[in-house]
This record gives structure tokens, sequence and C-alpha cells, in this order.
């Protein structure tokens, strides 16, 4: 159990050093953070699938769903971000708990198409949806926290210091799940499903419960991302190009750690960024040319240069 | 009541045509190579712009007007040959041995990559060739005019349909063809040059995805992000069909074009939700496709 105490610790140093540091930031700074955090999350949602082989090309449906119920109900008066985000947590849930009877029968490349067309649906639904904003999709309204309003730039601070705890304890809940039987069983699953049957374990019960949890995580990061930006439109909530930059960063991270979501959402973030301001024309290519870069010469993710690191200090 | 059906089944074969050219290439690559390409949509949309770059010079000159439908074929092979070889040489066939879902995310990086190279190359504003449509006029059909232009699409997408599959059933290199989409270490064995094979398939693929997007250019203003629309509908298509079926994509790409037809005209919100719910659909009850090839059981 001794590495699952090092990722704890090492998740808790980062967490007492970004609370800290929250003080501090830029703004610029803390809205890439936020970006980060929302997107890692998701991340980290697809990092729970693939580990048992299962790779989605849809997650943008519970990304982007979060985010709706989030904007729908701030139009509706509901401001507290507590509430709010809570509601896109569950309701992405709820629809991945329902989508997942089905899913859960799928593997390999048929449940990526089927995860896309899912969210194509969704996509088709808002685009075309004058209730649901259309294509100029909605504003959010200032959040709220447990009655305490902000002003100016300690929104952004108090967001931040929410989405950061939440985000702590869905990470290390997550890492402690992978660590239990049935997060090994994720493993299993992708080596040799009928011997887990055989074992006597429910392989589609795994995978429903895991295709759950990332749904449940996705609409978190999809509400904290409504919040951040206080803007939700389909193109960069919903479409297929958003659930193909999840898949990004989740091949950006690799699969070796939980934290390392947040790095790959962080790196992810700031290419981003960098390439929108300095290169407009040119963003895409750059994105694009980074993803080329990592699968072909660090086919196991950022996490590995640590591995390679750890190994040359033992 | 009658003009409003045909008009819906009109535009529906001509909606079916072009989705049928661009699906058809994708599914070809998928049944050699599985690899799903979503550069796809990439060829698609450079066919388009080259096309439109072609016939705008080609009007300058004063060459017959008819050649102008020769650039269109133009455009889409040298695009086809070009990006066929740098990519499937440059790039594919050193993930081959890598997971599927790897090499779908390579692709997708390749087409972010060219949805900027377009930009680069033909900056944001958008491009017409319309001639080689003004030129054929429209004709009618039970009383309403339809471009005749759209219309010569359905036939091109049969003779496109036909030759592909004279090709693949009656040839030597279609025999060559299914041996290695059945069994791609058995074909090697038997000394079937499956990088020869592979690299053709692709070539031919990209070719008829940029076939797609040169002749549906004269009917669209050609701007950025065409492709992003038009990948994931080939992707709808060449799912409802079954994946690496050319008769699949035929049926398809009928359903995906007359549904969305049928929608635009009497539904439009529905759009397309309508395609990816018979996607998903599909998936559902018969996840790999309504034409599946039968595959062979390997012990």
């Amino acid at each position: 159990m001794r590495y699952v105490d090092k990722t704890v610790i090492g998740l808790t140093i980062a967490f007492l050093v970004l609370l800290a540091l929250n003080f501090v930031l830029a703004e610029w700074m803390r809205f890439i953070g936020l970006q980060s955090l929302a997107r890692g999350a998701v991340a980290l949602g697809l990092l729970v699938l693939w580990r048992s082989g299962l790779v989605s090309f849809g997650h943008a449906l519970y990304f982007g769903f979060g985010a709706y119920t989030t904007v729908m109900l701030s139009l509706a008066g509901f401001t507290d971000a507590f509430v709010l985000v809570f509601a896109a947590t569950v309701m992405s849930g709820l629809l991945a708990f329902v989508l997942g009877f089905l899913l859960r029968r799928y593997r390999a490349i048929f449940f990526a198409l089927l995860n896309m067309a899912f969210s194509m649906i969704l996509y088709g639904v808002v685009v075309k949806s004058e209730a649901l904003g259309s294509t100029d999709g909605f504003g959010v309204h200032k959040p709220t926290f447990l009655g305490y309003a902000p002003e100016g730039e300690a929104v952004q601070t108090t967001l931040f210091l929410f989405a950061l705890v939440f985000t702590y304890i869905i990470t290390v809940a997550t890492h402690i799940y992978l660590h239990t039987t049935l997060g090994s069983m994720s493993m299993a699953v992708r080596e040799n499903e009928i011997r887990v049957e055989y074992l006597g374990y429910s392989a589609e019960k795994v995978i429903h419960l895991k295709y759950v949890f990332s749904g449940l995580v996705a609409g978190f990061g999809g509400g904290i991302m409504a919040l951040a930006v206080g803007h939700v439109d389909p193109d960069s909530m919903a479409n297929w190009t958003v659930s193909g930059e999840f898949v990004f960063i989740t091949i950006l991270s690799g699969t070796g750690s939980v934290a390392a979501t947040y790095i790959g959402a962080l790196v992810f973030e700031l290419i981003r960024t960098y390439a929108f301001e300095y290169a407009p024309h040119i963003w895409q290519f750059i994105l694009g040319g980074s993803l080329l870069a990592i699968i072909m010469f660090l086919p196991d993710g950022i996490w590995s240069l640590v591995k390679r690191v750890r190994k040359v200090e033992a | 009541m009658i003009q409003e059906i045909v008009t819906i089944i009109v535009d529906g074969l001509v909606y079916s045509s072009y989705l049928f050219m661009v699906a058809v290439g994708l599914t070809v690559i998928f049944g050699v190579m599985k690899i799903l390409n979503v550069t796809h949509g990439s060829f698609y949309a450079f066919g388009a712009y080259l096309a439109a770059t072609l016939v705008g010079i080609y009007y300058e000159t004063d060459l017959p007007e008819f050649g102008g439908f020769l650039m269109l074929f133009a455009a889409a092979i040298a695009v086809g040959v070009f990006f066929g070889i740098v990519l499937e040489r440059g790039l594919l066939r050193f993930l081959y041995h890598r997971d599927e879902h790897i090499i779908v995310l390579a692709t997708f990086a390749m087409f972010l990559v060219l949805e900027d190279v377009i930009i680069l190359i033909w900056g944001v504003d958008p491009y017409f060739a319309y001639q080689p449509m003004a030129l054929l006029g429209s004709t009618e059909i039970v009383g309403m005019p339809f471009d005749t232009y759209s219309l010569t699409m359905i036939g091109l997408a049969v003779v496109v349909g036909i030759v592909l599959w004279l090709g693949l059933t009656r040839t030597k290199w279609g025999k060559l063809l299914l041996a290695v989409i059945y069994d791609r270490e058995l074909a090697q064995t038997m000394g079937i040059n499956v990088t020869v094979v592979f690299l053709v398939t692709f070539i031919i693929g990209a070719m008829l995805g940029a076939l797609g997007g040169a002749y549906v250019a004269p009917t669209i203003s050609v701007s950025p992000g065409v492709g992003v629309e038009v990948i994931v509908l080939a992707f709808a298509v060449v799912v409802i069909g079954g994946m690496g079926s050319i008769p699949g994509a035929m049926i398809g790409s009928l359903v995906v074009g007359l549904a969305r037809a049928a929608a635009v005209h009497k539904f439009p919100e529905v759009e397309l939700f309508v395609i990816y719910a018979i996607m998903a659909a599909v998936l559902a009850f018969r996840p790999e496709g309504l034409f599946a090839p039968a595959k062979a059981r390997k012990i």
C-alpha cells in the first residue's frame, strides 16, 4: 500500500500548494488553472474507462450536458455554485446510468462510435433549438457560494477554491477506488473478459459502474467549465472535436496515474492558450502537431517521463 | 403534395450521392486497413478548395467551357495521390502495430493540423466555383426546377459505386484486396505485397473523399470548417451501413440523405438529431451495421 500513500501525499501537497497559489496567481493563470481542472476531471473519467480498454469519442455529451444543466439552472435563477455544479454532476451521471445499460454491451470501436453518436444527438438538438440557445449559446450569471456573493476578481478566486476542493476529493477517491478489488477488475476486463466472468464477476457491471463514474466527473467538469468561462455554446462544449480533445488529454497524460490527467490537462491548456495567443492562425496546427509528437515519441504519455526519472534515481 | 415528395426524394438523392462518395472512401480504407480515418474530412476539404481554385483559374482562360469539369476530377486525383502517399508513408505505417484508438487519434491530430494548413494556404475568406453549376442550368421535374449539376451528382455516385464494386469482385486486384481484408497475415505469406495494397487502398480512399469535396464545391461556398461536419456524417453513414462494406455505404448514405432531406423540408429543427438518432438506433440493434461483411472466425 506504500504506492497508494505516495500518490495521495503527492496530491495533497499539490492541493495545498495550489490553494496557497490561488491568492497570488494572476487572473489569466487562474483561468487556465480552472479550465485545466475542468478538463482534467473529464480526462479522469476517460482514464478510468481506458483502464478497461474502452475509449469514448463522445464524452462531450456529459461535459456538454453538465454545462447546459448549469446554464439552464443559472438562467432559471439558481446562482449557488454548489447547487449548479452538483446538479450538473448528478444529471450527467443519471444520463450515463441510463445510456450505460446499452453501452456496457459494446467494446472497441463500436463503444467509441456509439458514444459519438449520442454526443452528436445532443449537439444536433442544441444547435437546432432556440430554447437551448442554438449556435450562440447562453451567458451564465455570476455564481454565489452558499450565500457569499463575491464581486470582481474574487469570483474567480472563490470558484478556483471551490473547484480545487472538489477535484481533490474526486481524484483521491478515484485513486483509492482504482486500488480496490473492483478497481483492479478494470485491467482484468481489458485483458480477458471471459475469465473475469468465470471468476464470478460481471464484466458488464464493472464497465457500467465505470461509465457512470466517467459521466459524473464529466458533468462536474462541464459545470465548472460553464462557471469559469461564463458562457456555454454547442461548438465549444458539445461538438465531436471537444470529445477528441478529451481523448487527446488522456493520451497526453498516459494512464499511469490519476494525477497525470491534471498535468496533461494543464499542458493541453497551456499549448492551446499560447498557440492561440501567439499564432492564432495555426493553433490547431500546433495542437495537432503536439498530439502527433506525443503519439510517436512518448507513447505512454507525460507520466512516463516521471517514471523514467524515478527509474534513474533508483 | 406530389411536388413536395418529389423535392424531398430528389434533394435526398443528391445529398446521398455526395455522402456516398465521401463515405465509400472511408469505408474502403476501414475495410482494408482497419483504420477509422478522421483525416478523411481534410481530404474532402482539400478537394473542395483545390477544385474551387482550379475552376477559378480555368474560367479566366479562353478554353472550352465544359473543361471546367475536368478540373474537378484533376483536383480530386491530385489531392488523393499527394495526401495518400504523404500520410500513409509518412505517418500511418509507423502506427500499424499500435492500438486502434491511438490510430484514430493520430488521424484526428492530422485533421487538426490540416485544418490550419488550409487556412494558411487559402485564408479564411470563402471561395466560390459556381461556373460548372451555372453552365448546366436547371431541369424541370414535375414542374419543379432542380439544378442539373446537382442531378449529375447522382449519376456520378452510381458510376463510382459500380466501378468500385466491379473492381472489387471482377478483377485480380479486387481478389487480392479481398484476401487482405479476410486475413492480412495469411495474404502476406501467400506473397501478396500488403505494403503496396495498403498504399494503393489509401490513395483510392483519399481520392474518393477529395472527389466528394471537389464535386460538391460548385454548389457550396467553400470556407474553413467544411470538413468538420462532413466527417461525422460520413461516420454515421459508414456505421449505419456496416463498416467496410460498399453496399453498406450506399444504403447508409441513402438512409441518411433521405432522412435529412425529409427533416429539412418537414421539421428543420430535428435535421441533425434524426441522422445521429438513426446511427445510435442502428448501433443499438445491429452493432455491426446493416450490411456488415461476414467476418471470418479465427481460431
